[in-house]
């Protein structure tokens, strides 16, 4: 019997997976949890049925959203984490000795729990004596925060479910509100390949040029997203993403990664012509 | 809680409409657009299961203006979930059912006692009609800028001046949410000889929720307008007319057959339906859900400091008797902005669009269809805008009461010989048209009032702060209509 995942990139493109066994299944308050496991690409972590992570791929993404910024602003000690109930960004942060508090805030305890259970690589270092997980609405935990985090990583959905808020200019606002004045802030800013995506991307770049003075959009390769082609918003108060790259610093650290590399960073916003057109087009 | 005798499972326009799908008769009746056969384009836009329920009258589905069968049964069921003697549905929008309240109250020449921040469409109803309004002041919240309810003492004071009148019209609750002592009024009012009518298009719920203000037909009232298509979940333009015991609703019908379609939508009528089914059987829980939203949005937007989000604390036991707890009113001067302005860069900075912003004030509308997720947007982005925008709150204009000067009745300066002046050569003469704010479409000045440079300084302080004003034929309101 042949059993496979299809995940809808568009109305008339679909990327399908082979299952060998659904491990977990639920419909939380927020929205519907699986975890199956597939012969290519691992476990896979799926949120109404849109692919989240695999543990194949999911180095990549969890590694270009911690290590660029980290590499730019030496004195990161306070990163506060929205959404990324599986772990993974979590897993890279605590591999920094110098960081001294993460706040977790994940609305859905179910995910938590689900990927403590199923998905370990990623859920490993969720029991962090610097780790503090909120489960709250990350909109309200953020609102009254003033300049307490150096980091603010937004690990979010896609836009059109349960995370719509995080895209919204009142949420990039508080986040503004909520870091130290040479603050960073990384989000996920998804795909800018198919339409409806690359209108979504435009629409929170532009809310976040509006809100930050430094806003940067850097690319990664991840098989198993919408066109295997991802974007990441950095936004800062203070700190250039290449002018202010400490390489050195970095490499003293003596971290092993398997995508990112103070080189690739300085590639990574380069962008191709037509997505600097679209970028621009939002930026006046 | 009334106890409701009913079966209300039952639903019978929807139950009838259902069997007439399954008929599948052949239509050479109108609507020409014959199931949407004829009409491709509108029926892809709406939907052929929307566009083949939009039939017209017929034996099997009853006729609006003469109900026997199943829009009958429905009005029962209405009136018995509601407490009525008599329920009548209503498809020309609450404007319609208000205006047939007073036309069933009053005839030409009549008085009737009201409030002055009364909807547009009762003194639309003394246009047509020919009564004389006789304003009760309604107190007025200074640091709020908003109109409260009638006082039990302006109330006995305007039946004394005025015994002849035949009707008290009442605000249930008025658009910010306060309600007036609506007992001792519907008393007063009987006492004096009078009806007692109230205006619930925001008051659809205080007839389902458990700790809600009183109900005009619990309370006793003659005549109610419930817009159902506000907290109801109705289709817009889809209302209901409630009557006491004392009303004869043979004469009421009359009314509304003046000026009411005679082609009645089927899906405005099941819509009226399907909703009083949901809020007989399910509406305490609804209710109980939105208020904990309202609460909960009221707790954390105090929090943000600077607005304030008001509720239950301004109740004094009498222009504030009650206040509906649903509500989401927020005044906005403390930050230095005036509600419309907060109400504009919600909606073109935040995509989030409230229900309206006066001067001092904004209102968010919340019903059964809210989320906690979008409230989280909406205090996030007043957090924001306050963060971003707050400034020096002085020069913002203090929103007093304007009592208004009656010269003569609404119909007679209507319809008077007139002539069109610049806004500030109007000053003393009598106005022939409307000047609100839209909304929340209570009027500034109303046919046959006098206009005072107070009323003008406040209208061109609205426009100025971007408020839609609505009602004159000048639509930039440059120049008004006043009496020869």
């Amino acid at each position: 019997m042949e059993m496979w995942f299809s995940e809808y990139h568009t109305k008339h493109v679909r990327h399908s997976l082979r299952v060998t066994r659904h491990l977990f299944s639920k419909k939380s308050s927020y929205q519907q949890i699986d975890i199956f496991e597939t012969p290519e690409f691992g476990r896979v972590l799926a949120l109404d049925g849109n692919v989240m992570l695999t543990e194949r791929d999911e180095f990549i993404y969890d590694e270009m959203i911690t290590h660029v910024p980290m590499a730019v602003h030496p004195g990161i000690r306070d990163v506060l984490v929205i959404g990324a109930g599986d772990g993974g960004v979590v897993r890279e942060l605590t591999r920094y000795d110098r960081i001294r508090r993460i706040d977790l805030v994940e609305m859905d305890p179910v995910v938590i729990e689900a990927c403590r259970e199923f998905l370990p690589g990623n859920a490993c270092r969720m029991d962090d004596r610097r780790v503090h997980i909120h489960f709250e609405n990350a909109l309200r935990f953020i609102r009254n925060r003033e300049e307490e985090y150096d980091l603010i990583i937004v690990d979010s959905t896609d836009p059109f479910g349960p995370s719509e808020g995080l895209f919204t200019r009142e949420f990039y606002g508080n986040c503004y509100n909520a870091l130290k004045d040479d603050g960073i802030m990384v989000n996920q800013q998804g795909s800018p390949f198919y339409a409806e995506d690359a209108e979504a991307m435009q629409r929170s770049h532009k809310r976040i040029v509006n809100t930050f003075p430094i806003s940067k959009v850097y690319q990664a390769h991840i098989p198993t997203y919408a066109a295997g082609y991802w974007l990441f918003g950095f936004a800062s108060k203070k700190y250039h993403p290449i002018n202010d790259l400490n390489a050195e610093d970095w490499y003293s650290l003596n971290l092993r990664t398997r995508y990112y590399t103070p080189r690739l960073h300085q590639g990574a916003f380069a962008l191709p012509a037509f997505l600097e057109e679209m970028l621009m087009e939002v930026e006046e | 809680m009334k106890k409701m005798k009913l079966d209300q499972n039952r639903a019978p326009i929807y139950e009838a409409l259902q069997r007439f799908r399954q008929m599948r008769v052949v239509p050479f009746d109108v609507p020409g657009h014959k199931r949407g056969r004829g009409n491709p384009e509108l029926t892809a836009f709406l939907g052929e299961r929307c566009v083949s329920l939009d039939v017209n009258s017929m034996k099997p589905l009853d006729n609006l203006c003469h109900p026997i069968s199943v829009i009958r049964e429905a009005e029962e069921l209405a009136a018995d979930a509601f407490g009525a003697a008599h329920a009548f549905l209503m498809v020309g929008g609450t404007t319609s059912s208000v205006q047939s309240m007073v036309l069933t109250a009053c005839k030409r020449g009549d008085e009737i006692i009201l409030p002055r921040n009364v909807h547009r469409s009762v003194i639309n109803a003394l246009v047509l009609c020919g009564a004389v309004p006789v304003y009760v002041n309604p107190d007025v919240d200074q640091k709020l800028g908003i109109s409260l309810g009638m006082t039990r003492e302006s109330l006995a004071k305007a039946i004394r001046e005025h015994p002849s009148a035949v009707a008290v019209l009442v605000n249930n609750p008025t658009y910010y949410g306060v309600c007036s002592d609506l007992r001792s009024i519907v008393r007063m009012a009987h006492e004096a000889g009078m009806l007692c009518l109230a205006d619930e298009a925001h008051g659809t719920h205080f007839y389902f929720g458990t700790s809600m203000p009183v109900s005009a037909m619990e309370a006793g009232a003659d005549m109610a307008s419930v817009s159902m298509h506000k907290s109801g979940g109705s289709l817009t333009q889809s209302s209901l007319l409630l009557c006491g015991p004392n009303i004869h609703a043979g004469y009421v019908r009359q009314i509304i057959n003046l000026t009411q379609t005679t082609s009645g939508s089927y899906l405005l009528m099941s819509s009226l339906d399907i909703s009083r089914r949901n809020l007989a059987l399910r509406g305490r829980q609804v209710f109980h859900g939105v208020e904990d939203m309202a609460e909960y949005a009221r707790e954390e937007v105090n929090a943000i400091g600077g607005y304030y989000a008001f509720g239950k604390e301004l109740r004094n036991g009498n222009s504030v008797f009650d206040f509906d707890p649903t509500k989401l009113s927020i005044n906005t001067r403390s930050i230095g902005l005036a509600g419309i302005e907060v109400y504009d860069i919600l909606r073109d900075e935040y995509d989030i669009q409230i229900e309206f912003g006066d001067i001092g004030n904004i209102l968010a509308y919340l019903s059964m269809g809210d989320r906690v997720q979008e409230l989280e947007r909406l205090v996030s982005a007043l957090a924001e805008i306050r963060r971003r925008y707050q400034r020096d709150s002085s020069d913002l204009l203090k929103q007093e009461y304007i009592d208004p000067i009656v010269v003569t009745s609404p119909q007679e300066a209507f319809y008077a010989e007139k002539v069109s002046l610049p806004l500030r050569e109007t000053e003393g003469q009598v106005c022939s048209e409307f000047v609100m704010c839209y909304p929340p479409g209570i009027p500034i000045l109303a046919p046959g009032e006098r206009i005072t440079r107070e009323i003008l300084d406040y209208i061109e302080f609205a426009k100025d702060k971007g408020c839609s004003m609505t009602g004159p034929e000048d639509p930039d309101i440059l120049r008004l209509n006043v009496l020869k």
